[in-house]
């Protein structure tokens, strides 16, 4: 049974798996910090849009946000993130990368919040006596530290991250849960093919949580 | 406060092992006893219209007519019948484990799952098809496909052919067939494939009703057998017996024209198929 092992591209598969991750990560932080920038700042409509897009995303179901994506708005609707002729195996990857980070910017985003919360009100108020505008008081500040206070739940995230990109694979997307789903097509399941990715994503997911854990605790900030 | 927590963990232990005993009594297959009386569990697909469809507490399709005929031939009315829904994937565990006693679930037969169960049949012969828009003459077939965009389902058998086999088609996998049916009906993939039994349910359904239409012939050949606990010859051969005197009697044409019949679907070549022997 462990002959599946060279019959199939797994390595391939969980590259696949980790491109996916990796951008979706860069996508979901990005699109994250700005959301908790808009819920932390003073203008009432940015806090009520931040939090709007923040309670539909992340009570909206994965599976859902992705079909949505490539059968909704790449298929139905005919918006494209690359140009008409890339194949289309381009176009599904670019979407599952812009429905992970859409979905996951949501929970990055109360990470940070959750993170400028551990900075102590003082730190602001000193910052604006010292003449300091919102901006910079939150980009010289607040942030840095927040990011600092919120590396631990960040890494939960990544770590979610990394095992909800299986979700992919109904779109079409050639990662890992795809080739198991071959693999089972064509060799029945078992146990060993569950062991066999179940592994994969250990690897993958369990440096994640030490290398997190560990960043948390030496960048902490002592107070 | 020791003996107070080793209680509770019995307790939750006895719990789980009774929870355990429940689920294997509901499993309990009823095919070594068999006759009026007993109940009889089949396994069938709850979503392939045409084939195996649970809407409410009515289950239609090809497979559930057979699989209704076949129970009946073994001593089972079709109150007596218990259906449970047997995904692709799960097909062989349910039998290992007991939880069906027979499977009719576009099961094809292939070596790799003979290793772990025994199938009756082949009661029917399907074949990869090409599903298109009713006003596309374009593809007539299997060597019309280069340059086109095809949709079928994630791993599946189907989509593993094209993919291997037309290096030219673009193909576009979903988790099920039904995501691919609005990007067919809107004009952004030329065509769905899959078994042609599978697609003729989908084109028969009345919200399809005249825009959808099976293109060429089948260029595969799957054998839908009956899925039983490896081994069992003797359920085996009389489920074979039945599928026989099924379609010696007409009944087994009367169901293809009832379930799939709507989308002018003739059953393709090798139909009606003789049941191999049982190993």
């Amino acid at each position: 049974m462990l002959d599946i092992l060279s019959r199939y591209d797994i390595l391939g598969a969980f590259w696949m798996t980790i491109q996916l991750a990796l951008w979706s990560a860069i996508g979901a932080l990005v699109l994250g910090t700005i959301l908790a920038v808009m819920r932390v700042s003073p203008v009432a409509v940015l806090q009520k849009l931040g939090a709007l897009y923040v309670n539909v995303t992340r009570n909206t179901p994965l599976t859902l946000i992705l079909v949505f994506c490539v059968l909704g708005a790449f298929y139905i609707l005919q918006w494209r993130l690359a140009p008409a002729s890339a194949p289309l195996s381009t176009h599904t990857f670019l979407w599952a990368i812009f429905g992970l980070s859409a979905y996951h910017a949501a929970f990055v985003c109360e990470a940070l919040r959750s993170g400028v919360n551990t900075v102590p009100v003082g730190q602001a108020e000193a910052a604006r006596a010292i003449g300091l505008t919102f901006t910079q008081s939150l980009s010289q500040v607040i942030l840095p530290q927040a990011f600092r206070g919120a590396i631990a739940p960040l890494g939960s995230v990544l770590i979610a991250l990394i095992k909800n990109t299986t979700v992919a694979a109904i779109i079409g997307v050639k990662e890992a849960a795809a080739i198991m789903r071959v693999i089972i097509e064509n060799e029945t399941g078992s146990l060993i093919v569950f062991f066999i990715f179940a592994l994969g994503f250990v690897i993958l997911t369990l440096p994640v949580g030490v290398g997190f854990t560990e960043l948390s605790r030496r960048l902490a900030v002592k107070r | 406060m020791f003996t107070k927590k080793m209680i509770a963990i019995a307790a939750s232990a006895g719990l789980a092992l009774s929870m355990a005993a429940c689920s294997q009594d509901a499993g309990t297959p009823a095919a070594d006893g068999g006759g009026a009386g007993d109940k009889i569990t089949i396994g069938i697909k709850y979503d392939q219209p045409g084939l195996g469809l649970k809407e409410g507490d009515t289950y239609t399709g090809l497979d559930v007519e057979v699989a209704k005929y076949v129970a009946k031939e073994l001593g089972y009315e079709e109150g007596d019948i218990e259906w449970k829904e047997s995904p692709s994937a799960q097909r062989e565990t349910l039998i290992e484990t007991d939880q069906v006693d027979l499977i009719f679930a576009t099961y094809s037969i292939t070596d790799s799952r003979k290793e772990r169960v025994s199938f009756a049949g082949p009661y029917f012969i399907a074949g990869q098809g090409l599903l298109v828009r009713a006003d596309d003459n374009s593809i007539t077939g299997q060597d019309t496909l280069g340059g086109k965009k095809l949709c079928s389902v994630t791993g599946s058998t189907p989509a593993q052919k094209i993919a291997d086999q037309y290096p030219d088609v673009e193909l576009q996998e979903f988790g099920t067939y039904s995501e691919c049916l609005p990007a067919l009906l809107n004009g952004t993939i030329d065509a769905i494939t899959t078994d042609d039994t599978i697609l003729a349910g989908y084109a028969a359904q009345e919200q399809y009703a005249g825009k959808l239409k099976l293109a060429g012939e089948p260029f595969t050949t799957e054998n839908y057998g009956v899925g039983l606990k490896k081994g069992d010859t003797e359920l085996c051969e009389k489920v074979n017996a039945a599928i026989t005197k099924m379609v010696d009697e007409g009944a087994w044409q009367s169901a293809i024209d009832e379930t799939l019949g709507a989308a002018d679907y003739v059953a393709g070549p090798g139909n009606p198929p003789t049941p191999a022997a049982c190993s």
